[in-house]
């Protein structure tokens, strides 16, 4: 743990910009949590509630940001403290984010309503929420703890996530192929994994943050890459049915 | 004034930026005031054509490293230096060496303006005069005019050359005194603190100056300011209890430092 600062008022403020990060992170893994349980039960009211939660994020971006540029300029943070205050913005951005997708996930829960939902495929997206927030889980107990190493193995962990969004992207378009009526509510789950995958990929920005506030500098090397949804066509597919 | 840009410095540097040539080079440089030891065992090169900024809190040794280099020390009953401090390769604590001439290659600039009560013409004209530097009136006027226009205080004071020194603004009375030291023509030039009692304009004005004076001159300033050092300087060097603790890239020393010493001073934070 590193001396605390002359001034202590300072100290203060950066308890403040950790404090409101790690409660963002809480409200942020809630609201996913219940979007994928309102979209695998159909539970109108609760995806109503994610989508009324979204300003609770918006405006704690808002005052971290707020808080972040006062203390630069009052303070004028040198090395580990002016890392510590920038990770803090860029981890605020990366969580708003996180809650958008959850908002976004719970507003296509009406219209995935009407039609239901295949057993296998409700089970594909739980499996895949449950991975993504686990990587979010402990991103932001890293965030907590600081291990260099903890936040390596996370951002090393994230091809799991594309392999099952590349899958369920399969299984999704095999869905519309048998029967046309499948494509509404298909398409809007096909938003809804790619949104949960999205939060893999911000799990992993986060990790690389606190990497960076750590240590000084940038994690080495391509982050693994696995979601091969890209180049996935129509044509394989049918013949993989054949 | 006329001031060059960014750009230009390090266009005019270029090349010369590429191999990193030493000017100044410190070994073992310990300093002895009678019994108490200041300075221990300093190994520190000065780059040419660089700023190099010199930190630490009070009382670490870093002004008494600056005056070692133009053997201001010297002047200080009970002083001793030992190591070996090179100017271009030659000892400059050689029994041989003129100081003075020494002092003429190696300038300074102190924390408090100190302009001679004197012209502002005579102030710029006195170091020339007294190493003969120009034989002249015409000669004279054109040193005293490049240094005032390298100093960035010639359009200021062009009009008023025969008014007193002392009747400038702080800020303006130290760019006089930065021209008093461009004038005999150095090759290095000490400032100790040089914006310490100046405001927030005029010291933004020394700064600028600072910046273009490295494309003629190497320069070590001792500040207290850190985000001055971050801001004039190419290398930062960090002293603590008279020892050189650090000494890298400014760029690294402000956001990244190796030594745990230099990250708690730079972050204000108990050592």
């Amino acid at each position: 743990m590193a001396p605390s600062h002359i001034v202590s008022a300072y100290d203060e403020e950066l308890k403040y910009l950790s404090r409101r990060i790690s409660e963002m992170g809480g409200t942020a893994e809630q609201m996913v949590a219940d979007s994928v349980r309102a979209l695998v039960t159909t539970d109108a009211a609760l995806a109503q509630k994610v989508i009324s939660e979204d300003i609770i994020l918006d405006n704690a971006e808002r005052q971290i940001n707020e808080k972040a540029i006062v203390t630069i300029a009052k303070r004028q943070p040198m090395a580990a403290d002016l890392r510590e205050i920038m990770g803090a913005i860029r981890i605020a951005a990366e969580l708003e984010r996180v809650g958008d997708l959850g908002k976004n996930t719970a507003k296509r829960v009406i219209a995935v309503q009407s039609s239901g939902m295949p057993r296998t495929l409700a089970r594909g997206l739980e499996h895949l929420a449950e991975l993504a927030l686990m990587q979010l889980k402990e991103v932001l107990d890293v965030y907590a703890t600081r291990s260099v190493d903890k936040a390596k193995a996370i951002r090393e962990r994230d091809d799991e996530i594309d392999a099952i969004y590349t899958s369920l992207f399969r299984e999704l378009l095999t869905y519309m192929m048998e029967d046309p009526r499948n494509i509404t509510p298909c398409t809007h789950l096909l938003f809804c994994a790619k949104n949960i995958e999205r939060i893999g990929d911000h799990a992993t920005n986060i990790a690389e943050t606190i990497y960076y506030m750590a240590t000084g500098s940038q994690p080495e090397g391509e982050r693994p890459k696995d979601d091969t949804s890209t180049s996935v066509v129509a044509a394989d597919l049918s013949e993989a049915s054949e | 004034m006329n001031i060059m840009s960014e750009a230009a410095v390090e266009k005019a540097l270029d090349g010369k930026m590429n191999d990193i040539s030493y000017k100044m080079i410190g070994r073992d440089v310990s300093v002895y005031y009678g019994e108490k030891r200041a300075l221990y065992d300093v190994n520190l090169d000065v780059r040419e054509n660089t700023v190099t900024a010199l930190i630490g809190p009070s009382g670490c040794g870093k002004s008494t490293f600056l005056r070692t280099l133009n053997r201001m020390n010297d002047t200080i009953d009970g002083c001793r230096v030992t190591g070996r401090i090179t100017l271009d390769g030659d000892d400059i604590y050689d029994p041989a060496i003129d100081v003075v001439e020494l002092r003429a290659r190696v300038g300074m600039v102190f924390q408090k303006p100190n302009p001679f009560p004197k012209s502002i013409y005579e102030n710029v004209a006195y170091g020339p005069r007294i190493h003969g530097l120009a034989k002249a009136k015409a000669d004279m006027d054109a040193i005293v005019e490049q240094s005032l226009q390298k100093a960035g205080l010639w359009n200021e004071v062009k009009d008023r050359l025969q008014e007193s020194g002392t009747g400038l603004s702080g800020g303006q009375q130290q760019r006089l005194c930065i021209a008093r030291a461009v004038a005999v023509s150095p090759e290095v030039i000490l400032m100790d603190e040089p914006c310490s009692a100046l405001d927030p304009i005029a010291t933004a004005k020394v700064e600028e100056l600072i910046h273009e004076l490295r494309a003629n001159f190497t320069i070590v300033i001792v500040t207290h300011s850190m985000q001055q050092a971050a801001r004039v300087s190419q290398r930062t060097a960090m002293f603590h209890l008279g020892n050189l603790v650090e000494e890298n890239d400014t760029d690294k020393m402000f956001t990244n430092p190796d030594d745990q010493r230099t990250q708690d001073y730079i972050m204000g934070r108990f050592g």
